[in-house]
């Protein structure tokens, strides 16, 4: 279990995954390649993503689920995939802004 | 947090695209991120506590900036065209510092203590400068860390340093760009200067979306368009000052720019005769009207291509009327327009606008945070919203004209003697009077035939409420501005505030 804000960022234990949390507060089971995921930065990587949370992340990707109780970014890609409790979270496509600047 | 996050994405995915200069010769991901990781060790190898960069644009900027934000200090760009005792004092309020300065810099800023000067050119030559570069990935993570301090054109008194932490530029970032969203041939030209929030939020949302940045070192509208020419450039930012030079330009050399995509205005005032025949001079561009502030990390409003185009098009004036509007905030932004008492402004009420959000930072190197409780910060900018949430922006607070106790924004004024066909700029303010506490003085560029200054007055009389018929009227040949285009009323008051009442 780890405590979402947004800009509080995660690592996988199993791959090279990062992730930073653009919408969402509170604890949640974020997982990556089927193991919880931890504070970056505090933990070693030991082990590989279980066969069935295997098909990756993509840098810069947002990933989300159903509801949209919660949004992560992609800020390091890895072979692991990502879901919150027992459901896997996937890519959100969103509107493009217009850019400002 | 650190911005660094941005560029190390932007390398890893992108690292052999350019991402500032020529197609032919400029810096790629790759090569920033190891100049920035030189310029890293650098700074960690002297003293500095902040990078000062005094030049204009070009790709020192970029290198500069994820250099101090790799060393964990914070990145400091000062106006180059500011007096030389007025250059040192800022200098000297950021010592110890790096100074990277333009080739006139290192003797304007000699002898300042604690100051190490590095010329533009040998930065780009050896950013090291014989130090050990940084390791990779080791710049601080801490989100609170200041990133960015930007003296803003305060109104009266020393600037002050608006101070932007990392977590501020890089919630601005992931709320608005979406990552590697540039195709390969797209270029962005970025004329702002280096000291204005746009071109810090320019570079980030350029370098983080996978678009080129082409430095157009001195803004001039010829050069402009010439470069745009040259490098195939497809997305611009402007001040409303430079768009209206820049469509003047092509007025008078006869020119459509093709090539341009995408074109967002903001930062100051706009007129809207001015944005019309824009979009007839940029026939392939989207147009985003853009409203910010620095201590809001850039913009907060937006106005985008679909909406301009859509207003632009309707026969309905109330419709055609959010052309000069600043658009709706972005998401994750919150505008609340207050009336004097706090209360919250019903639409179409003028009111002070407030704004909260991620990105919103309100705050000052010297004095703190200026958020109040729960987050607001109070821009000092008037303004009003309608039924479905446009924000119009009318002004500074300071600028508002009060009129036997009827507050009146001056934009408002403006707006109408802007569309007489002979009224070329406008500008509205109040001077002291002895029965109404102030009246509506007007200055006016006009071209021939000119208009009667009565004629001026039935306008505003037959389009606005009596009460705003300028008392004054005064025909001039230019109107005060600063260098990044705001309007400076100010300056008119304290001109005409002592004169008889004329015209």
């Amino acid at each position: 279990m780890v405590e979402l804000r947004p800009g509080a960022r995660f690592q996988s234990t199993v791959c090279a995954t990062e992730v930073i949390v653009v919408k969402g507060t509170g604890p949640a089971e974020l997982t990556c390649g089927g193991a919880p995921m931890v504070a970056a930065g505090s933990a070693e990587r030991s082990g590989e993503p279980s066969a069935d949370a295997s098909e990756g992340t993509l840098l810069g990707k947002r990933y989300g689920d159903q509801d949209e109780t919660i949004e992560v970014l992609c800020t390091k890609a890895g072979p692991g995939s990502l879901a919150l409790g027992d459901v896997p979270l996937t890519v959100k496509v969103t509107k493009p802004l217009p850019a400002s600047d | 947090m650190n911005v660094m996050m941005l560029l190390e994405m932007a390398a890893t995915a992108m690292g052999d695209r350019v991402a500032v200069g020529p197609l032919d010769g400029g810096l790629t991901g790759d090569s920033l991120m190891g100049d920035a990781a030189a310029l890293a060790g650098r700074l960690r190898a002297s003293k500095a506590e902040h990078l000062v960069l005094c030049d204009e644009p070009g790709a020192v900027l970029p290198v500069s900036m994820f250099g101090a934000a790799w060393a964990g200090v914070p990145y400091v760009p000062i106006n180059y065209r500011l007096a030389d005792d007025e250059l040192r004092r800022l200098a000297d309020r950021a010592a110890p510092a790096l100074a990277v300065v333009d080739p006139s810099g290192a003797e304007r800023l000699a002898g300042v203590d604690g100051l190490e000067i590095v010329e533009r050119d040998a930065l780009r030559d050896d950013p090291a400068g014989g130090a050990q570069p940084a390791d990779l990935s080791d710049w601080p993570m801490d989100a609170d860390a200041a990133a960015v301090l930007l003296y803003t054109s305060g109104t009266s008194g020393p600037p002050k340093a608006a101070l932007l932490r990392h977590r501020h530029l890089v919630s601005y970032v992931f709320g608005t760009v979406e990552f590697a969203s540039a195709g390969p041939d797209e270029a962005h030209i970025m004329a702002v200067p280096p000291y204005h929030i746009a071109s810090v939020a320019a570079q980030l949302s350029q370098v983080y979306s996978g678009r080129r940045i082409v430095p157009l070192p001195k803004f001039d509208p010829d050069s402009w368009i010439d470069l745009v020419l040259s490098q195939g450039v497809t997305h611009a930012m402007l001040v409303p000052t430079m768009l209206a030079r820049i469509v003047d330009a092509l007025d008078r050399r006869g020119e459509a720019l093709e090539s341009v995509r995408f074109v967002s205005y903001g930062g100051g005032k706009s007129h809207r005769a001015v944005v019309e025949r824009a979009l007839e001079l940029f026939p392939a561009a989207g147009f985003s009207h853009a409203y910010g502030l620095t201590e809001t990390s850039s913009t907060v409003c937006v106005m985008g291509p679909d909406d301009h185009r859509r207003w632009a098009a309707s026969d309905d004036p109330d419709e055609r009327a959010r052309l000069s509007s600043a658009g709706r905030p972005l998401p994750g932004v919150e505008i609340s327009v207050r009336c004097g008492d706090g209360t919250e402004a019903e639409a179409g009420a003028a009111g002070e606008i407030w704004v909260r959000g991620e990105q919103v930072a309100g705050e000052y190197a010297e004095g703190g945070s200026a958020l109040d409780d729960d987050g607001w910060f109070r821009t000092r900018d008037s303004g009003h919203t309608d039924d479905a949430g446009y924000l119009w922006v009318h002004g500074r607070n300071d600028d508002i004209i009060i009129r036997g106790g009827e507050n009146m924004s001056p934009g408002e004024i403006e707006d109408v003697l802007l569309t007489h066909p002979a009224v070329v700029d406008a500008a509205a303010f109040g001077v002291p009077s002895r029965e109404w506490g102030e009246e509506v003085a007007v200055c006016v560029i006009t071209r021939s035939p000119a208009p009667a200054a009565d004629d001026l007055r039935e306008l505003v009389r037959a389009r606005l409420r009596s009460s705003r018929v300028p008392a004054r009227v005064e025909f001039v040949d230019e109107l005060p501005y600063n260098d990044t285009g705001k309007l400076l009323r100010r300056e008119l008051r304290q001109r005409f505030a002592s004169d008889s009442p004329g015209g």
